[in-house]
């Protein structure tokens, strides 16, 4: 530390001032890492976001793998994902590592977005951070549907079947763009070629550069914090935040714990469990893809499900659809739709929390019934959480405002 | 193992079916018994390769294993394997393939008969394990047998030398919430003795299915020893990474 501290601060010469000369590397080390200062009341919520960018890297590595004995044709594609599983040395590691780790994306981002929602974290000036951070999750919602047609199962095949044909649904142009997406009358070897075009090039490329805007939009406001004030408020004759650490070195150290602790979560599924009692990896999925034979119950992906279960509330199809995009889009203007004084639910009164219970529930109940058949008593279910999921988000505009908020201290509530 | 509870354990598994079946429909599912088999014993799997290649890789190909690979999980020699197992296959590095010719298998069966190699992942082995102990007689079928997890199945019942022959039993129940009567199985029964008693037969069966499983999925041993040392690796850096992060932190107030 010292030392790269003293080689920073000193005269310079030799390679680095080569560098510095040329680039601006010493600049951007300083800017971003070691004189980014970070709240140092970060709580466990706040390590899902290096947790995502750790799981991104997680899937471009194994992936480039993957592609180098991947066949992305009908005719072989599931036979070369078994070719991976037993052929290929360590393809087995690589294969569960990339299958655990789409679902681990998910469930990281998940508890990423949902850090937003308790502490405020999407409001001024943070909104556009917001907004990025959604269309991360849109293009990841591609990227991991495309990428689960490519092992050519039956849940592939049909999942996919399914969800492409509600693009028909779509007035006029429907069925003509469901052709344009398959490429084909049917979900077929073009299909499966595209969305590998898409899976491995396209959506990774937008991906990467969103989660690099994503970083600079944050580092321009800065972090946010459990308690929702403003670190710069309060700086020292040094200019530095007086509630703040630097990235490097302590919320890296913090980081490098967060990780590790994930990765023992991640490695007891991928080594113990990859099929994840057939969330992460579908039983159904082990039988090739078989156009002649429908299975009985097709269900997306464990995350698709609560929008899933949305769909299938409204009897009709483009409403449906229509129902799936809203919920899918809704989230996007919480900067607006949040009118509240005070970001943090700590400071938040009782309406919010009580707003904040049911929405959780809700998307949770929603999950639940999106793996479930649509019949009867499920219907009744998935309607009443789909109307209680909009209602948090439309009913914001009026419950943040009366509701009675606490005053925000000026500095971090910290404990040592 | 001990095999002298296999009546009171054919009892109970009746019963269990009888049970069941009181809650099931005819076509719903069925309770099944466990497979209990264990990948790690490899005499079970050497049986079960001996069993699969004589029973099911005429009809049945198992096209993404390769002999070597298979021997030497199973600690097996080149040689034991070309004597024993390697019957329809040029060398040891082939995979298995069934011996029927496609177009007789479709000729004969209408679909060809699925591949075996990841089967007990998609049904679960359980699933194959009772599958293969519930063939029935059934004279409209042109096999003669049908099977109460699969009813049309076009497999026919392989295996009858050994496990003989079975009726099921099926008793009329009242449709819930609706007018009529529906048949709903009850248990089997046997009809005629096979080669083995019923105890051999369930232990053939579940080494059958013990080869079946480690087919689908070969390396799940090694997956799970490796892991162990994963873990443990994972948690010793845990500890060190803690005491990292509060030797940074300890200036911090």
């Amino acid at each position: 530390m010292a030392r790269i501290e003293s080689e920073i601060g000193a005269p310079k010469g030799g390679l680095i001032k080569w560098i510095d000369d040329r680039f601006p590397l010493t600049k951007v080390i300083k800017e971003h890492a070691t004189e980014y200062y970070g709240p140092k009341n970060f709580n466990f919520w706040y390590f899902f976001g290096v947790l995502g960018f750790f799981v991104l890297v997680i899937q471009l590595v194994t992936g480039i793998f993957l592609t180098m004995s991947y066949k992305p044709s009908a005719a072989e594609a599931f036979a070369s994902v078994e070719y991976i599983m037993r052929d290929v040395e360590f393809g087995w590691l690589i294969r569960y590592m990339h299958s655990t780790g789409a679902s681990a994306f998910f469930i990281v981002v998940y508890l990423h977005m949902y850090r937003a929602m308790l502490y405020g974290s999407y409001k001024k000036p943070r909104e556009l951070v917001w907004i990025i951070g959604m269309l991360i999750f849109y293009v990841l919602m591609a990227e991991a549907f495309a990428g689960y047609l490519l092992p050519w199962g039956q849940m592939s095949y049909w999942g996919a079947q399914v969800i492409i044909s509600l693009f028909g649904a779509i007035p006029v142009i429907g069925d003509t763009l469901v052709e344009y997406i398959r490429g084909d009358y049917s979900i077929s070897d073009i299909t499966l070629n595209r969305f590998f075009a898409l899976h491995v090039i396209a959506l990774p490329l937008v991906l990467i550069a969103l989660v690099f805007v994503h970083i600079v939009a944050l580092h321009k406001v800065g972090s946010g914090n459990p308690d929702g004030n403003e670190i710069k408020d309060h700086k020292g004759p040094d200019g530095v935040p007086l509630d703040g650490v630097a990235f490097h070195p302590y919320d890296t150290s913090k980081d490098l714990v967060a990780i590790i602790v994930f990765l023992i979560f991640f490695c007891a599924v991928v080594f113990f469990a990859p099929e994840m009692g057939g969330y992460f990896l579908e039983y159904a999925n082990f039988d090739p893809a078989n156009i002649r034979v429908t299975p009985e119950h097709i269900q997306p992906a464990w995350y698709f499900t609560p929008y899933y279960a949305m769909l299938r509330a409204v009897p009709d199809k483009l409403l449906g659809a229509m129902t799936m995009a809203a919920g899918v889009v809704l989230p996007l203007f919480l900067p607006w739709l949040d009118r509240s004084r005070v970001k943090s639910i700590r400071y938040r009164g009782w309406l919010y929390k009580l707003a904040l219970a049911i929405f959780t529930i809700s998307f949770l109940v929603l999950a639940w019934l999106g793996t479930q058949p649509a019949t009867g008593i499920f219907v009744m279910m998935a309607r009443v959480f789909t109307i209680l999921y909009f209602g948090f988000f439309l009913l914001m505009p009026y419950y943040t405002v009366i509701d009675k908020t606490k005053p925000v201290p000026e500095r971090v509530v910290w404990h040592g | 193992m001990d095999r002298s509870g296999s009546f009171v354990k054919v009892l109970l598994s009746m019963l269990l079916l009888a049970c069941a079946s009181t809650l099931a429909a005819k076509d719903s599912a069925i309770e099944m018994l466990p497979a209990n088999n264990n990948v790690g014993d490899t005499a079970s799997l050497q049986r079960g390769a001996r069993n699969f290649m004589n029973y099911c890789s005429g009809c049945h190909s198992a096209k993404y294993v390769r002999f070597n690979r298979m021997g030497r999980d199973l600690g097996l020699t080149e040689d034991q394997l070309i004597e024993n197992l390697m019957f329809n296959a040029e060398t040891p590095h082939d995979t298995i393939q069934r011996t029927m010719r496609d177009d007789d298998a479709t000729r004969w069966f209408g679909n060809p008969p699925p591949d075996l190699s990841v089967v007990p992942r998609s049904r679960g082995i359980n699933y194959v394990f009772n599958f293969l102990q519930s063939f029935y007689v059934d004279p409209d079928s042109p096999t003669g047998v049908d099977n109460i997890l699969l009813h049309g199945t076009s497999m026919p019942n392989i295996l009858w030398e050994l496990q003989g022959y079975q009726k099921a039993i099926f008793v009329e129940h009242a449709v819930e919430g609706g007018g009529g009567t529906e048949l709903v199985f009850e248990r089997f029964e046997p009809i005629s003795e096979g080669s083995m008693s019923a105890d051999e037969f369930q232990s053939f069966v579940r080494d059958t299915v013990n080869f079946l499983d480690y087919m689908s999925e070969p390396v799940q041993l090694r997956r799970r020893a490796i892991g162990i040392w994963v873990l443990m690796f994972l948690g010793v850096f845990l500890i060190l990474a803690v005491m990292l992060k509060k030797q940074i932190w300890k200036d911090i107030s």
